[in-house]
């Protein structure tokens, strides 16, 4: 009966890899979509407070981060004291009306007024600090700011 | 009879799943948003000009170096500082507040308008104490606000919403409805409650 017998051997056919390809590009994407790119590598600690009365910050509007928190693991050279950080690096609170002339700058005329501040302050710090960079903003006109929290029961702060 | 081989499996319409996987993920993937407690400071003021207020119609508030909470010189709980801000913030003691629920006690704030809550700290209060007092005092505002919604919001047609519901609403631009009207009422709720807390050095 050669007329019925396979011409093929008998083991089985190779795994078909064509959609191997899309998988890869799938996946690609997914961490793309998904990814938050962080403006500014933190070497400060940086753990936000909780609160639930919070509002969204509009990314329509220009947003200038100051992060204030205890120096991180590796820049202990820095203290143990709550250090302010503008862009990538730690600054004096003298720094902050330059900073925020420099974000003005790079800014379209219109949006200037929309400047808004989002005050990134680790729980642990200190009002002190928190206090002198207000000051600072407020002699440098940028008035609208936001105590960037995280969101969850407030109460648990004091725990 | 001879073994068959295994058919080969027809892998054409992968790239289509995988698509379809793709935008499901695009679609349903949020980036993350910051928020938090959004707050306006002070111009500094030129003129020296003492602007005189009412001992009554300000609630002070002061978180001391140990964190704790001292309301109009009286030491106080977190958990009753909300109460205690509503109850302040709704007295309504010259009459002049027709939506005030409060006990109306002439030697409380005079109506919403007038009054001020004046948040004080120390340099070694932490930041934490300082967000969760922020926090109780903004609740206390939203929730007269939420009231007030509740109250004049059947009227132009936006029953059974909260003022953070409504503030949500307009932000969203799914919303059906008449987004000029609801900006109307919301702006009313704000003249009639406004956020009147100030952060003194």
């Amino acid at each position: 009966m050669s007329k019925f017998k396979s011409k093929k051997d008998n083991s089985l056919p190779a795994v078909n890899t064509a959609s191997l390809p899309d998988i890869v590009f799938m996946l690609l994407f997914f961490f793309m979509v998904v990814t938050v790119m962080r403006e500014d590598e933190l070497k400060i600690l940086n753990r936000l407070p909780q609160a639930d009365q919070i509002e969204k910050l509009d990314k329509k509007y220009p947003i200038s981060y100051i992060y204030v928190g205890k120096p991180a693991k590796g820049y202990e050279k820095y203290g143990s004291e709550a250090r302010m950080q503008l862009n990538d690096k730690l600054a004096d609170i003298s720094e902050v009306q330059a900073f925020i002339n420099a974000e003005r700058s790079a800014l379209r005329e219109e949006l200037v007024p929309k400047l808004t501040v989002s005050l990134k302050v680790d729980r642990e710090a200190n009002m002190g600090i928190v206090g002198d960079i207000k000051k600072e903003l407020r002699k440098a006109s940028a008035f609208r700011i936001n105590y960037t929290t995280a969101a969850g029961d407030a109460k648990k702060n004091l725990d | 009879m001879a073994k068959r081989s295994a058919p080969e499996v027809n892998a054409g319409s992968m790239a289509d799943i995988a698509f379809l996987l793709l935008i499901f993920f695009l679609v349903t993937t949020t980036i993350p948003k910051d928020s938090g407690i959004t707050r306006k400071l002070p111009p500094i003021e030129e003129n020296d000009e003492d602007v005189i207020i009412k001992e009554k119609n300000i609630f002070t508030v002061l978180i001391n170096d140990k964190d704790q909470l001292l309301v109009e010189d009286e030491l106080m709980e977190i958990k009753n500082l909300r109460a205690a801000a509503v109850k302040f913030l709704d007295n309504g003691g010259d009459g002049t507040c027709s939506y005030c629920q409060g006990a109306k006690d002439p030697k409380s704030s005079d109506n919403p308008d007038k009054a001020i809550i004046s948040l004080k700290n120390n340099r070694m209060t932490s930041y934490k104490a300082y967000i969760t007092v922020q926090n109780e005092l903004v609740a206390a505002y939203n929730e007269l606000r939420n009231r007030r919604a509740l109250e004049i919001g059947p009227k132009k047609g936006f029953s059974d919403m909260t003022f953070i519901e409504m503030e949500k609403a307009y932000d969203d631009p799914k919303f059906i409805g008449n987004k000029d009207k609801l900006k109307e009422v919301i702006e009313q709720i704000k003249i009639e409650i406004p956020q009147k807390l100030s952060e003194v050095e």
